[in-house]
């Protein structure tokens, strides 16, 4: 049995420790935000924060979430939209929008590391994200964008 | 949690709405459609359309509280059909976008064709929308000067989503007018004013995507979210080898597996392939994890069958030597072999494109609930009325007792128009007798695509004096997407040799193409911009090599190929559609120049491994140049630090959509061109995942995307395909540019660079 906290809500499993987070979040929580890309941690989709910080949720295993604070989509913010929602919103970055949630939570993480990313640091942030309809332009405004609003 | 129950309102066919300003299929269809979308009642959304609702056309309904409610029957994908379309309706109705609700549409053959590809639904349905919001519109006025006894003509749609009575203060509501205009004859055609393109409101003015919010949010339900009660899920191992069959299969390790439930074979297709399941076996479990894990802990062997010899290195060789055969002829102007035969300064060259998948974001997914005679089937599909028709077929049902609900597409570039995998939920549902979504991993995806054929392409021409072609050949092979449909054919479709192969935009005056024949050894599907992207490959960078063999500047090469203003003569399409978009040469030459121009084209000294390369294409009848600009450094990375694309796709609904396609679309075009390749051996796909089958990131995609619009009041064009063609071929000719060094066979880093 581990315990754990899901968007501050106390939660606990006792499934298959080998389950990945992700699966555990969607199938067995509900919580959909998070996708599904890749299962290797290779394209970003299912990015969560793990005590604030980005992780793939794909490749982790749930025999490891032992009193984390584990913080989805869903979660990101609790009166309205985050600020860098409101920035993707702004730059009208998502096309399909499927890879979105994981964009948005590595932009998160990227800006409290770096609060004023410079072009390089936005390329290290987000280059384990793929958007297959290629909206990469607009994501690297919009993370200017919002970093400018939370300055 | 996802609603099911529609609330079917009136049937406004039984009343003879609408006949005789739209089709008589496209009118029934109306009144069937008004339902709630599954994700408006999962997120609590919108509300009912209520009994009392007035629904005066195929698309739009508006309820007595003023909420227009508008029916998406296309597929969103990123293409933005749910924002441009219901758009363009609004504007007509001089509706407030703000109160204006989308419905997506389920499957239904009411509606026409809802496939979503082909670039075609604003093309398609612009002037039948615009119809529908300016009867509705005329029937409100209709409604106000009833209800204050003025005449019509003293009663104006002003303002916006009102109607105000000229001759006082007066004014009522759309919604206040509702009840009255539901009870009014339809309009004449001849009655309806249309606006004209300066009083447009929406039309051409830059909108944000409707479902923008949701998306951010992660509320938007895409296929893979979705959940039905008392759901199991699948995931199926499919034969490595097209055709193959299950052999032995020993599941005893599987079952152990905690969640797992139990296995079902799935039967092989019956040949042709289609849209049938691969077949297989599939494992049933309570989640997604438990179904992967059992499914790794199958032990099958496997029949593979005839297709087992496939290597893709060998049927490479031989495409390659059926190109330089003569082939099939598809057109001839003049005569090409008399001016080979005069010698002079011959040029010849081959291009080879191999296979692509689409990988789309989001894995092909399907739910299916199968209840005695009745299926429900929830979809990220292109092709709603596909998956109803092929669930049907499958389970020996009638077609009107498979309902196929349209979920948001985590991309689709053409995968999801395939609807393979819904039917092997239904078929899984069936068996178990109970709800099932079936997940497609990424390896599954990328193993069992239909995938963008592989081709070779032989060029051959032979220039005068002053370097311009006089003579000029060209031959493509590829196992084409009939294939899938009929096992037997070798040669490409009148579709496929439509797309830039039956002509070129070029003054040429001997020329011929030809088509060689090809066997399919996979599934062969059609992919964002289809047969364009080799086709363009190969003309494009054979009009650069051109240049450089008569000494020229490769733009005003280009442009002296390109010719005067002029319409081509192009094989008529169906239905006259040739007499609508004729191939206008000037358009095509006016995007080269635009291109050039933001480009700064000749204008800047190139750095060193510096260069820019250009390509022009006309594909869904848009018009499109791309400068490409490369950086090439010593080790062969090549960095894109600019694109500049011109478009004219004339009459543009929404300009922000076009925009973002297109930016897309140049990393699309990026991704196939730098590592795009799927190769086989003994038959099965080499490649797995983003590992092995990359595409572009953040850090080496363009790094900045210009879209230029061309202003145009031509009739509407494609907008979601046509940018993909040119880019391939004008990083190539920027990397020759940079380097001397040409690419005559994609993808990149297949030529030592990365």
């Amino acid at each position: 049995m581990v315990h754990f906290k899901v968007n501050g809500r106390a939660q606990m499993f006792d499934g298959d420790p080998e389950m990945p987070l992700l699966w555990y979040l969607r199938d067995i929580l509900g919580l959909t935000g998070t996708k599904f890309g890749c299962g290797m941690a290779l394209c970003g989709a299912c990015t969560v924060l793990q005590n604030g910080k980005a992780i793939r949720s794909c490749s982790k295993a749930m025999s490891t979430v032992e009193g984390l604070e584990i913080t989805t989509i869903e979660g990101i913010s609790a009166n309205g939209p985050h600020p860098v929602q409101k920035a993707w919103a702004e730059v009208n970055v998502p096309q399909c929008g499927y890879c979105q949630p994981g964009q948005i939570m590595q932009a998160v993480s990227l800006l409290r590391s770096k609060p004023n990313p410079t072009d390089v640091d936005i390329d290290d942030g987000m280059a384990g994200n793929i958007c297959r309809c290629g909206t990469y332009q607009r994501i690297r405004a919009a993370i200017k964008t919002a970093a400018k609003e939370t300055a | 949690m996802i609603a099911t129950e529609k609330v079917i309102i009136e049937n406004i066919s039984r009343r003879g709405f609408l006949q005789g300003m739209l089709s008589a299929g496209a009118f029934v269809l109306c009144a069937r459609l008004i339902a709630e979308p599954v994700w408006a009642a999962a997120s609590g959304g919108a509300g009912s359309v209520g009994a009392s609702a007035f629904h005066p056309s195929v698309y739009v309904g508006i309820h007595t509280d003023g909420v227009v409610y508008i029916v998406a029957h296309r597929s969103e994908m990123g293409n933005g059909v749910r924002t441009s379309l219901p758009r363009i309706l609004a504007d007509e109705l001089d509706a407030d976008w703000s109160r204006v609700t989308v419905v997506q549409a389920d499957g239904d053959a009411a509606y026409g064709s809802q496939d979503t590809d082909g670039s075609h639904s604003v093309r398609e349905f612009f002037e039948p929308l615009r119809e529908a919001g300016a009867t509705a519109r005329l029937m409100l006025v209709r409604a106000a000067a009833q209800q204050w006894g003025v005449p019509e003509s003293q009663c104006v749609a002003d303002p916006v989503h009102f109607v105000s009575d000229r001759s006082s203060s007066r004014r009522l509501g759309y919604g206040e007018l509702a009840a009255l205009a539901a009870k009014l004859p339809v309009p004449k055609k001849e009655e309806l004013k249309f606006k004209s393109p300066q009083e447009w409101r929406y039309i051409g003015k830059p909108a944000a995507g409707y479902d923008l919010t949701d998306v951010c949010s992660g509320k938007a339900l895409f296929g893979m979210d979705v959940r039905v009660d008392g759901m199991l899920y699948a995931a199926i191992a499919h034969p490595p080898v097209l055709g193959g069959k299950v052999g032995s299969v020993d599941d005893s390790a599987t079952l152990k597996v905690i969640g797992v439930k139990k296995t079902i074979p799935i039967d092989p297709f019956k040949p042709p392939h289609a849209f049938q399941p691969l077949g297989g076996v599939a494992v049933i479990a309570d989640n997604t994890f438990a179904a992967f894990k059992g499914r790794k802990n199958l032990k099958i062997e496997w029949d593979n069958g005839s297709n087992a010899s496939y290597s893709s290195a060998e049927y490479k060789k031989e495409l390659q030597s059926t190109a330089r055969q003569p082939g099939k002829v598809l057109r001839t102007v003049g005569d090409p072999d008399a001016e080979f035969a005069k010698g002079g300064k011959l040029v010849e060259a081959e291009y080879f494109a191999p296979h692509l998948a689409h990988a789309s974001m989001e894995p092909p997914v399907a739910v299916a609930d199968v209840r005695g005679e009745k299926v429900t089937v929830w979809s990220p599909t292109q092709n709603p009325q596909g998956v109803q028709e092929e669930v049907a077929k499958a389970l020996a049902l009638k077609k009107e007792n498979v309902t196929c609900h349209v979920t948001f597409l985590g991309g689709g570039f053409g995968r999801k128009s395939k609807p393979d995998y819904a039917v092997e939920a239904a078929v899984l549902s069936q068996k178990i007798g109970q709800p099932i979504k079936v997940i497609w991993s990424r390896e599954d995806d990328i193993k069992f695509d239909y995938y963008h054929s592989v081709a070779a392409m032989y060029m051959k021409a032979a220039l005068d004096d002053s370097g311009k072609p006089k003579a000029w050949l060209q031959r493509s092979v590829f196992p084409p997407i009939g294939s899938t449909f009929n096992a037997t054919e070798v040669y490409g479709g009148a579709g496929e040799m439509s797309m830039g192969w039956s002509v070129v935009p070029f003054e040429v005056p001997n020329f011929r193409s030809e088509n060689g024949q090809a066997v399919a050894h996979v599934r062969i599907g059609w992919l964002r911009s289809v047969a364009n992207i080799y086709h363009a490959f190969a003309v494009q960078s054979f009009a650069n090599e051109l240049a450089y063999a008569a000494n020229r500047e490769p733009y005003d090469y280009l442009l002296t190929l390109i010719g005067s203003p002029r319409t081509l003569d192009v094989p008529q399409g169906p239905a006259g559609i040739g007499e609508k978009y004729p191939y206008d040469i000037g358009r095509l030459r006016r995007v080269a120049e635009i291109a050039a121009e933001k480009a700064n084209w000749g204008k800047r000294k190139p750095g060193k491994g510096s260069g820019m390369g250009i390509a022009v294409h006309r594909s869904f009848f848009t018009y499109v140049a791309s400068v490409v600009e490369v950086e090439v450094d010593d080790q062969g990375v090549v960095r894109i630090p600019h694109v500049y694309t011109a478009v004219d796709a004339g009459i543009v609904a929404n300009p922000e959509m076009l925009r973002s396609q297109f930016e897309g679309a140049a990393v699309f075009g990026t991704s196939l061109a730098r590592t795009g390749e799927i190769t086989a051996t003994t038959g099965a796909i080499d490649q797995s995942n983003f590992y092995d089958y990359q595409v572009a990131r953040m850090n080496d995609a363009p790094r900045q995307v210009d879209v230029h619009i061309v202003e145009s009041m031509a009739p509407p064009a494609g907008v979601g395909e046509p940018g993909v063609p040119p880019i391939a071929p004008a990083i190539c000719n920027a990397i020759y540019a940079a380097t001397g060094k040409r690419v005559r066979e994609l993808p990149l880093m297949r030529n030592g660079f990365s």
